[in-house]
């Protein structure tokens, strides 16, 4: 599914995070196309998260990362989201006190103007609702997050990713901790809502990517090491070499 | 609308779910507005009015500390702005058209600064008492709030500005009376102060800004920014990836309480017949946070009564013990935050969770006890935050 003029792709140049001296990302050139579940796979401390980081404004990085005309490395966090780019962190950080439905309705509020913040919700926007059935918890919707499974506090994130309308997902370990059932109700979500979006989930659980990657990017202390195909990734001997039997042990577990 | 239909929404336990706040608002409006003025000595009444004026000081630092997670400990400086522009005014109307303060020609050469001169007009004044405190706390709680300034360390800054604050005035007795501050009035827009007609209606002017700002504060409490400003207290920085620049939201209760503290400050001078450092100090910015405290700092009436209960218990235990009263208030202060961070307002959800784990730890309801005790969605039941008071 390529758009043609591409115009929501992220295109990342040659970029690097310097920790002092100690380079976690180190020139990467990458495209994120739109439409696709990119997996982002690699051992730990390769600097996927830090990659992450970098396009979301978390910490400074050089180089260029160009998103509808706006190069993200020099953008504020929130403004970066205002853009269209979300993001989820390793650990689940919904407002635990506050309702479902309320820690949506902040999400949605980005589209709102400021002036009508001072007024009460009077009933449920059209587009939390819509998220809720998304991600199935119309249910628990007036009930406080805090009470959720670690599984539903991940979809709740998801959801608030919907309700932003983010074109480009971050998804930072998403299924982490999830039970097989989970996981699978989790990849069935992604590819329900992928559409036009760009969704980049960064990933250890191999057989999930496996079954659910549209496309592959491993990385390795810090570089890009191969991009492709579940396929290709697998046939290629380099990433065999320096990683594969890593993949081959986590699979083995997982 | 159905008979059914219409008994059904009148039923009094859905009532008091959906407006227990707008009645408990209605309670306290009675005793001060009826209750109160009907059956109070002149003087009683007087001094409920300064507690008034200091609960509307308290109400904001409620909503800049309790939802706002800002330990603003320099309160006294917006309640001084307000209060020093009311009694710059009620000073020059005492002086006559024309004629400058007493105090002027005794400590000075009975010259007038230029920027006493529009204090003469009371409209001016007013909207002095208004503007001044939010041209002040914008460019200030810009200055802090953008540069991610929080917790103990916004707490010491403010904290400084009041004893800023107030050694300037000190040190300004020229200009502003120094340490004897501003005394000696005669009337309020016209009206002679000794009349004990017009003092209940200064009275009745402070109590009603009271519940008209309660009010304001269960709107702004409910309303979608009400639920931002408790999402950016607990989560700052998930708050930055959904969109929200966190300092923007702080920096409207920073203002909001601001204002909220200048008007406490304007009904303070008329009701109290003074206004000098020690009102705006470091000291007098504390006191306004234990009441605070004592009543709850996230709740909606926790920082307004417990206010009136502290300036209560001060004129009360200073008529008795004098020169130990100041003991009892520590150690009241000291007991509500070890105990009760949450303030006399948590009482009940505490005692509901304690006695919730209490069954749980009894085994056969754990679960019944977790959603109904320990997981609590009410924001009035502030979790406690220690942390913020270091």
């Amino acid at each position: 599914m390529s758009s043609s003029p591409a115009q929501n792709n992220l295109e990342i140049r040659d970029l690097t995070v310097d920790f002092d001296g100690f380079k976690a990302v180190n020139g990467v050139d990458l495209t994120v196309q739109q439409g696709r579940l990119h997996f982002l796979i690699g051992p730990n401390g390769a600097g996927k998260t830090t990659l992450v980081d970098a396009l979301t404004g978390l910490v400074h990085g050089s180089g260029e990362a160009v998103f509808r005309g706006n190069d993200l490395l020099t953008m504020k966090s929130h403004k970066i989201v205002r853009l269209g780019i979300g993001r989820t962190f390793q650990t689940a950080s919904v407002f635990e006190k506050l309702s479902v439905l309320q820690n949506l309705d902040i999400a949605a509020g980005v589209h709102r103007k400021a002036s009508r913040l001072i007024l009460a919700r009077r009933k449920v926007p059209e587009s939390v609702e819509h998220a809720l059935e998304t991600i199935g918890l119309t249910a628990l919707a007036r009930r406080p997050a805090g009470i959720l499974a670690h599984g539903q506090k991940q979809w709740l994130e998801v959801g608030m990713l919907l309700v932003q309308d983010a074109r480009v997902m971050f998804l930072d370990e998403t299924v982490a901790g999830m039970s097989a059932g989970e996981r699978e109700e989790t990849g069935e979500l992604l590819k329900r809502i992928v559409g036009d979006r760009t969704i980049v989930i960064i990933e250890h659980d191999m057989e999930f990517m496996r079954r659910y990657a549209d496309f592959v990017t491993v990385m390795h202390s810090g570089t890009v090491l191969a991009e492709g195909t579940v396929a290709e990734i697998q046939a290629d001997t380099k990433v065999q070499e320096v990683y594969l039997g890593t993949v081959r042990e986590v699979a083995a577990h997982g | 609308m159905t008979l059914a239909g219409m008994t059904k929404s009148l039923s009094p336990a859905k009532l008091l779910r959906s407006h227990g706040s707008l009645i408990a608002i209605a309670a306290v409006a009675y005793v001060l507005l009826v209750w109160a003025p009907g059956s109070m000595s002149a003087f009683r009444l007087g001094n409920l009015g300064k507690y008034c004026a200091l609960a509307l000081a308290a109400m904001g630092i409620g909503l800049a500390w309790g939802r706002g997670g800002m330990l603003v400990m320099g309160q006294g400086v917006f309640f001084g702005l307000g209060g020093y522009a009311m009694a710059m005014h009620m000073k020059l109307e005492a002086a006559g058209p024309g004629k400058v303060p007493d105090f002027m020609s005794l400590y000075g050469d009975g010259t007038m600064p230029f920027w006493w001169e529009p204090f003469r007009s009371g409209l001016f004044t007013v909207i002095a008492v208004i503007t001044l405190p939010i041209v002040v706390s914008f460019v200030l709680g810009y200055a802090i709030l953008k540069r991610r300034v929080k917790g103990a360390y916004l707490a010491i800054l403010t904290q400084a500005l009041a004893v800023a604050f107030a050694t300037l005035l000190i040190a300004t007795i020229k200009q502003t009376g120094g340490f004897n501050g501003l005394n000696t009035f005669t009337t309020f827009f016209g009206h002679k102060l000794y009349d004990p007609e017009v003092k209940k209606n200064v009275y009745l002017i402070a109590a009603g800004l009271v519940i008209l700002f309660l009010v304001i504060l269960w709107q702004l409490y409910r309303s979608r920014y009400g639920e931002l400003l408790v999402a950016t207290r607990d989560a700052e920085e998930r708050i930055r990836f959904l969109g929200y620049d966190p300092a923007n939201i702080k920096l409207v209760s920073f203002v909001v309480a601001a204002i909220m503290a200048s008007i406490g400050g304007a009904m303070f001078v008329p009701i109290a017949g003074i206004i000098g450092p020690t009102n705006v100090d470091a000291a007098a910015s504390i006191l306004l946070i234990a009441g605070v405290a004592l009543g709850g700092r996230a709740s909606l009436l926790g920082p307004a009564l417990g206010a009136i209960a502290v300036g209560y218990g001060r004129s009360t235990l200073s008529e008795r013990f004098p020169t130990q009263w100041t003991y009892f208030q520590g150690a009241l202060f000291i007991v509500v935050v070890l105990l009760l961070p949450g303030g006399v307002a948590s009482v009940w959800s505490t005692v509901k969770s304690v006695s919730g784990k209490w069954k749980s730890l009894m085994g056969s309801k754990a679960i019944a006890a977790v959603v109904d005790g320990d997981v609590d969605v009410n924001l009035d039941h502030d979790q406690p935050n220690v942390e913020a008071l270091a």
